[in-house]
């Protein structure tokens, strides 16, 4: 048996092949939405994996220190370093912030990583170019997404740094490339003051009789001191001994150290979980709507397509062809549309990717699923079609 | 006569119930013998299409019997399970227009009854062939329906019409959109093809060209028939002159 779903289609090329272009165009969409949540997903991952961290310590009962500030003090990591199964112990602090390059500027996270240990926790892992950090101040690793270069000079806050090392893929949470500055300089950064608010804090703690006292000259100049300093950090990235486990290891730091300790998994559903679960729900909606639209127009096509057909259809029904062959025909029609705009869907997200701002990851599996949601789609909006086909009576053939 | 070809007796189809009731046709009978071409003629609103969907077991009709090549279709109210594939391999159909499926070739056109029967596809379109060949458009056997001229195309739906070597073939207004000359030759066509392939062909006309041709003719009017004996001319002019002109 020929198959008359192919012949048509070939018949009528033109027709098909211009529809399944608009219809990919749209699959397109959405497999680039779905792209763009993976995208997020593993700009999570990434932080996560590029930290080197078993173990974060933030402030207690917060979900620091990517989904919401921390701070614990800077000089809590040697005891954290002292408790069992820790290996390594290293303070860290997050900033985004706008970093100034040439005239304009990029929105980036600022790390601020422990001068001179190479990797530590929270160092870049790998570099593309230049070196890794050796000063204790003024010198930064940026990613490549920041459009710095290596001898490049970038301002963050009054401060001048120079780029001696590039990194890839190295990125917050929200797809921020980050750069890399010693701690000491990301500390102040944090809480860096322009030099009028600097004066007018002075001039108001002087003012207060409480911190000036004339019978303790020295005590104006201690609060004035801690006012201007930032003894504070984001958190402690811990890296834990073989043979431990991250339970053992974090349970006696919650216990004696009074912080809160999140494991790998933990941060992990803090980040997927929490910080892009309302996006993930925002792409969901998209790839609903968008699911809904293709299937309404593959429902319309197949409709029209058949429409025109009616009085042929009824031809064949009258010489007695079946009306599972009818319906196969027009399913098969509906299916090849749905391919053709997959594979022109398919190719065009490819494509389209690389050119959007933020990570687009395009997974084997979500194409699979996309094609079967494709053929599943094709299928239900080819059933109007079908319906309507399966009610042409014979009779119209003869008049 | 016996009851090869088709027969049907004191047939009626009423459309409706009640005081809206029509009856479309009252009582028909008529008999149409293998390798005979009869024409059935009448007014608009008589009754032919009705006659014409109860022949072709489109509709079925209220009451009466139906006999197709020994088979019996309609029996008062009963009927065949498989009128689907009683169409397909016992009734040929020709249209006014020819209505071919716009998508396949002459050949496949032709040969997709055969394929629909379950005939290999090679058999299919060597039956096809043979059968183009008789009607003389061969030469247009790859030809698609939107190549082929208002003749030809003709030539080829009759072709569809006979492939499955049905009993009977239901022409309805077949010459309605030909010349005069090509109408001539259509009814020239299914003569001899009702003569060589033993069918019973019926058609349906308002043509009055064609009309002189019948041998036989059932007039109706009103959901009734009368036959009556027709003149019969111009049968014997070979195929091949048919095809020449």
């Amino acid at each position: 048996m020929i198959s008359l779903a192919g012949r048509d289609i070939l018949h009528a090329w033109g027709k098909f092949i211009f529809t399944g272009v608009g219809l990919g165009l749209l699959i397109g969409v959405t497999l680039t939405m779905a792209g763009v949540y993976r995208g997020m997903v593993d700009d999570g991952k990434v932080l996560l994996d590029n930290s080197g961290a078993d173990l974060w310590v933030v402030q207690k009962d917060t979900l620091g220190p990517y989904a919401e500030s921390s701070s614990v003090p800077d000089d809590l990591w040697r005891s954290v370093r002292a408790m069992p199964g820790v290996s390594q112990a290293v303070n860290i602090t997050y900033l985004t912030m706008q970093v100034r390059r040439g005239t304009e500027d990029v929105r980036a996270m600022v790390v601020g990583i422990t001068a001179g240990e190479p990797g530590a926790p929270g160092w870049p892992p790998h570099l593309v170019g230049g070196r890794q950090i050796t000063r204790g101040h003024y010198e930064a690793v940026a990613d490549l997404a920041t459009g710095f270069r290596i001898g490049d000079v970038l301002s963050i806050r009054r401060n001048r740094y120079t780029v001696v090392g590039l990194t890839r893929r190295m990125v917050s949470s929200s797809g921020d490339p980050m750069i890399f500055v010693p701690l000491k300089d990301a500390q102040e950064a944090q809480f860096l003051k322009d030099n009028d608010a600097i004066l007018m804090q002075r001039r108001r703690t002087t003012a207060n009789p409480a911190f000036n006292r004339p019978g303790a000259p020295d005590l104006l100049d201690a609060v004035i001191a801690s006012q201007t300093g930032n003894s504070y950090v984001n958190a402690i990235l811990v890296r834990i001994r073989p043979g431990f486990t991250s339970q053992e290891v974090a349970e006696p730091i919650r216990r004696w150290k009074r912080l809160t300790v999140y494991d790998r998994a933990q941060m992990e559903g803090i980040l997927i979980g929490k910080l892009i679960a309302t996006s993930a729900r925002q792409i969901g909606m998209f790839l609903v709507i968008l699911a809904v639209v293709s299937a309404a127009i593959v429902a319309f096509i197949i409709y029209t397509l058949t429409m025109d057909k009616i009085r042929e259809i009824a031809v064949l029904k009258l010489i007695g062809t079946r009306n599972r062959t009818i319906a196969a025909m027009i399913l098969q029609q509906s299916i090849v549309l749905g391919v053709i705009g997959f594979v022109v869907g398919k190719i065009a997200a490819t494509f389209a990717a690389p050119m959007f701002p933020k990570y687009v990851l395009l997974v084997p599996i979500d194409s699979i699923r996309g094609f079967l949601a494709v053929l599943g789609i094709c299928t239900l909006a080819s059933v109007v079609a079908i319906r309507m086909a399966l009610k042409v009576d014979p009779a119209e053939a003869i008049g | 006569m016996g009851t090869r070809g088709i027969r049907i007796e004191k047939l009626s189809k009423r459309f409706g119930e009640g005081d809206t009731a029509v009856l479309a046709l009252k009582n028909v009978n008529m008999q149409v013998a293998p390798g005979e071409v009869v024409g059935l003629i009448g007014p608009s609103g008589s009754g032919k299409s009705t006659l014409l969907k109860c022949l072709g077991a489109v509709i079925d009709p209220t009451s009466g019997r139906m006999t197709l090549d020994d088979t019996v279709i309609y029996d008062d109210g009963w009927k065949v399970r498989d009128l689907r594939a009683l169409r397909r391999d016992k009734i040929g159909f020709v249209f006014q227009a020819p209505y071919l499926i716009p998508f396949l070739d002459a050949t496949d056109n032709v040969a997709l009854l055969p394929m629909l029967a379950g005939v290999p596809n090679e058999d299919a379109r060597r039956r096809a062939l043979e059968l183009l060949t008789a009607l003389d458009v061969q030469h247009r056997a790859r030809a698609m329906p939107s190549q082929l001229s208002g003749g030809e195309q003709q030539r080829v739906a009759i072709a569809r019409g006979l492939v499955n070597r049905p009993p009977v073939i239901l022409a309805d207004e077949p010459t309605a959109p030909l010349d005069s000359e090509r109408a001539m030759a259509v009814v020239r066509i299914l003569n001899d093809m009702a003569r060589r392939f033993e069918t019973a062909i019926i058609v349906v006309t308002h043509d009055e060209k064609i009309i002189p041709t019948f041998r036989r003719i059932y007039h109706i009017r009103d959901g009734v028939t009368h036959e009556e004996a027709g003149e019969g001319r111009d049968f014997e002019r070979p195929l091949h002159a048919v095809a020449a002109s």
